[in-house]
């Protein structure tokens, strides 16, 4: 390398070293840390101990393990196609050319920044059978709401009603992104005769396929790691019918003193959100369609 | 004029701000206290009165200081601060929490300590002293204890044709009680309770303790919830759950509100009695302080005992590693003195764990809950359990909380939902077999 070059990259990593040095201290070495914990025995209280492959392989026989995974497998396939169904519908209303949309726009979006913590007890209290906003609603209607958060057959659908309303982040993303679809193209095939679905599948949805695909992959992650609100508002229960993969990971890590395999299940999840993401990658490449590429 | 160049001046001022330093350097010194910082869990009226306490600490002498925190969480940042090398020197911890934490040696053990200070056994309450050692050590001194009592709505007992002074003695006492306290509307939906076991869902692994069975073997080290009498325990629960209608029972209970607030079921009329500790006196008296109530020993079925109770306590401990342990011990020390432990149990409402204070008129006479002397003798009683001493008792906890629930739903069978808790548990204790 050139000398200045050499002096250039040396300068600009000084530069950066703050950030590298905290991020080598705080990220990357933790995780290599947990990938060693992962083979240990580690009570936290007392050091880690050699134990091989001991965790992952109680890992795949503990029941636990599996009803929690099937717990959020379960969460996931319920969550992320409404909402992205939800966010884009809710984007589609909201760029038409009604009086008073920035009103409306700010009120879609508000509950979204909302802090978890404060939308988790909030909500709590709006699934609240007796007393909750939710059965007071139905009860207008003359529907007999059930015990959202109390039933095991429901508890994973309220959690998945709740992350709806925080769906203000996706929806200003797609709502960007529609307004880079031509007009033309609607005009289009208004005068070819294509009626509204016609227009969002064949226009609107590949046009703005790059913002479905940031979306979607965000939300697979998010999936995933849900944690705060189930700990917050049910604790995994009744039983286990809301306990998921990161709070059981929690669980063993703080509350059962068993870091090793907690650290086994968090190595565990990065390969599954890895693949599950590398599959959406994969369609991605084909699906999505980059104008101008 | 006198005339002084720069230089000069600035020569002079570096001189003198170095002196002051210097002779503030001293004089600190000379002053220097030890700092003792004290990590305890509670909060609101709880963390007043053991502030009083520290204040006075603070106070009586020039040597040490204790700077009180209260942390939310403390279980967890307890483990991480110690797993990182940096401890708090006292901490205040659950006393589920000291066989865990002692088998790992993150905690000092105090009996050199204890024996300097003339601290003895045999003033302490022996079901609460139980809870202090493992492994044949001390590792914890109790700071406010607590037992259990089946507290219960003379108003509502009157109301459904009983006599308010006389609570039900046994289970079967119990399950004719709640027939008549508890009511339906014409839909057949739950309008109140006699008794709700899953109230408010903290304790469900005791229930065997009532019906003569034990959670654990210490001798042979192994759990035994499925011992005939834990089964016999949690068939009595799923029978009130089918009694009364499973669907029923989730519709009532998802109505129910906050434990500390006007919502709390028990406090706002919805059910009859509770199952709680000698702190449930505080919540009547602030959400509900023209109720009439009383409270007695939980009824007993079958194959148990009268009197029948378990105890907790809040303990102070040194963990590893903490900077100034003699000094922490000086603080703790202070605490089990009876005139600190009194004022400290009475601010907090609580009974004490000294036996010297059961005859002491002043704090009975003076104590806020009008039941307090039950509470010693449940203590004192020979059926007073304690959860069993085992460093995997969060583990064991969990599980027993999964089987109520799926008992109560209706997914498992009494029996076998203990049985594969034995099990798994079993399993999972065999890996710390000799290690505690």
């Amino acid at each position: 390398m050139k000398r200045k070059a050499r002096r250039d990259l040396r300068n600009g990593l000084l530069f950066i070293s703050p950030w590298l040095i905290g991020i080598s201290i705080f990220l990357v070495y933790p995780i290599f840390l947990s990938v060693y914990y992962s083979f240990t025995r580690f009570p936290l209280l007392s050091p880690p101990s050699w134990i091989g492959w001991s965790n992952y392989l109680e890992l795949f026989q503990d029941k636990v393990f599996w009803t929690v995974l099937y717990n959020t497998l379960f969460y996931f396939s319920l969550q992320v196609p409404l909402i992205f169904i939800v966010a884009l519908s809710a984007a589609l209303l909201l760029n038409t050319k009604v009086r008073g949309m920035a009103l409306f726009r700010t009120f879609f979006y508000l509950p979204s920044l909302v802090p978890i913590v404060a939308t988790a007890i909030l909500w709590a209290w709006v699934f609240n059978a007796r007393y909750g906003l939710l059965n007071a609603a139905l009860s207008i209607f003359g529907i007999k709401g059930i015990t959202w958060l109390n039933d095991p057959a429901y508890v994973k659908p309220s959690l998945v009603l709740m992350s709806l309303w925080g769906m203000g982040e996706p929806m200003v993303i797609y709502l960007a992104a529609l307004q880079g679809v031509p007009v033309n193209l609607y005009e289009s095939s208004f005068l070819d005769g294509a009626n509204w679905w016609q227009r969002i599948y064949h226009i609107t949805i590949p046009l703005i396929s790059p913002a479905i695909f940031f979306n979607v992959v965000r939300w697979v992650m998010g999936a995933f790691i849900l944690f705060t609100q189930p700990y917050i508002m049910t604790g995994g229960g009744p039983g286990r019918a809301s306990e998921f993969y990161v709070t059981y990971l929690w669980e063993n890590a703080f509350d059962f003193l068993k870091m090793g395999y907690a650290s086994a299940m968090a190595w565990i999840l990065f390969i599954i959100i890895f693949a599950v993401t590398l599959v959406v990658f994969k369609f991605g490449a084909k699906k999505v369609y980059y104008e101008g590429a | 004029m006198i005339y002084i160049s720069k230089g000069e001046v600035n020569k002079w001022l570096v001189c003198l701000g170095l002196a002051v330093f210097v002779a503030g350097l001293f004089a600190s010194s000379a002053m220097a206290k030890v700092t003792v910082t004290y990590w305890e869990k509670w909060s609101g009226f709880e963390k007043k009165a053991m502030g009083e306490i520290v204040d006075d600490f603070n106070a009586s002498q020039n040597e040490i200081k204790v700077k009180f925190l209260s942390v939310a969480g403390i279980d967890v940042k307890t483990k991480t601060a110690i797993a990182g090398g940096n401890p708090p020197d006292v901490v205040g911890l659950w006393s589920y929490s000291v066989v865990p934490f002692a088998m790992n040696n993150a905690l000092i053990p105090l009996d050199d300590y204890m024996k300097e200070a003339g601290i003895k056994e045999e003033s302490y309450i022996s079901s609460i002293w139980d809870l202090m050692y493992a492994q044949g050590k001390v590792w914890a001194l109790p700071s406010t204890p607590a037992t259990m009592g089946y507290h219960y709505n003379k108003g509502m007992f009157q109301d459904a044709g009983l006599d308010p002074d006389k609570p039900p003695l046994t289970i079967a006492e119990l399950n004719l009680y709640n027939e008549k306290l508890t009511q339906m509307d014409a839909e057949g939906n739950i309008i109140q309770m006699g008794f709700d076991p899953g109230w408010p869902g903290w304790f469900k692994y005791p229930w065997g303790w009532f019906f003569g069975g034990e959670l654990y073997d210490a001798e042979t080290q192994t759990i035994t919830a499925d011992d005939p009498n834990n089964i016999a325990a949690y068939e009595w629960i799923n029978a009130l759950a089918e009694k009364y209608g499973r669907t029923n029972l989730m519709s009532f209970k998802s109505g129910y509100g906050g434990f500390g607030s006007p919502t709390n079921p028990f406090l706002a009329g919805k059910l009859a009695a509770v199952l709680q500790g000698v702190w449930e006196a505080n919540f009547i008296q602030t959400y509900a302080s023209d109720m009439d109530w009383g409270v007695a020993a939980f009824p007993y079925g079958p194959n148990g005992k009268p009197d029948t109770t378990w105890v907790e306590a809040d303990v102070l401990a040194i963990p590893t590693g903490a900077k100034h342990p003699d000094e922490a011990f000086e603080f703790i020390k202070y605490v089990q003195t009876q005139a600190a432990m009194e004022k400290l149990c009475l601010a907090q409402k609580k009974l004490t764990s000294l036996l010297a204070t059961y005859n002491n008129p002043d704090f009975i006479n003076n104590h806020p809950n009008p039941y307090i002397k039950f509470f010693f003798e449940q203590a004192m009683s020979p059926n007073a359990k304690i959860a069993p001493r085992v460093p995997i008792w969060s583990f064991y906890d969990k599980y027993m909380q999964v089987a109520f629930d799926n008992i109560i739903i209706g997914e498992v069978t009494p029996a076998d939902a203990l049985k594969e808790v034995t099990t798994t548990v079993q399993q999972e204790l065999d890996k710390y077999k000799g290690m505690f």
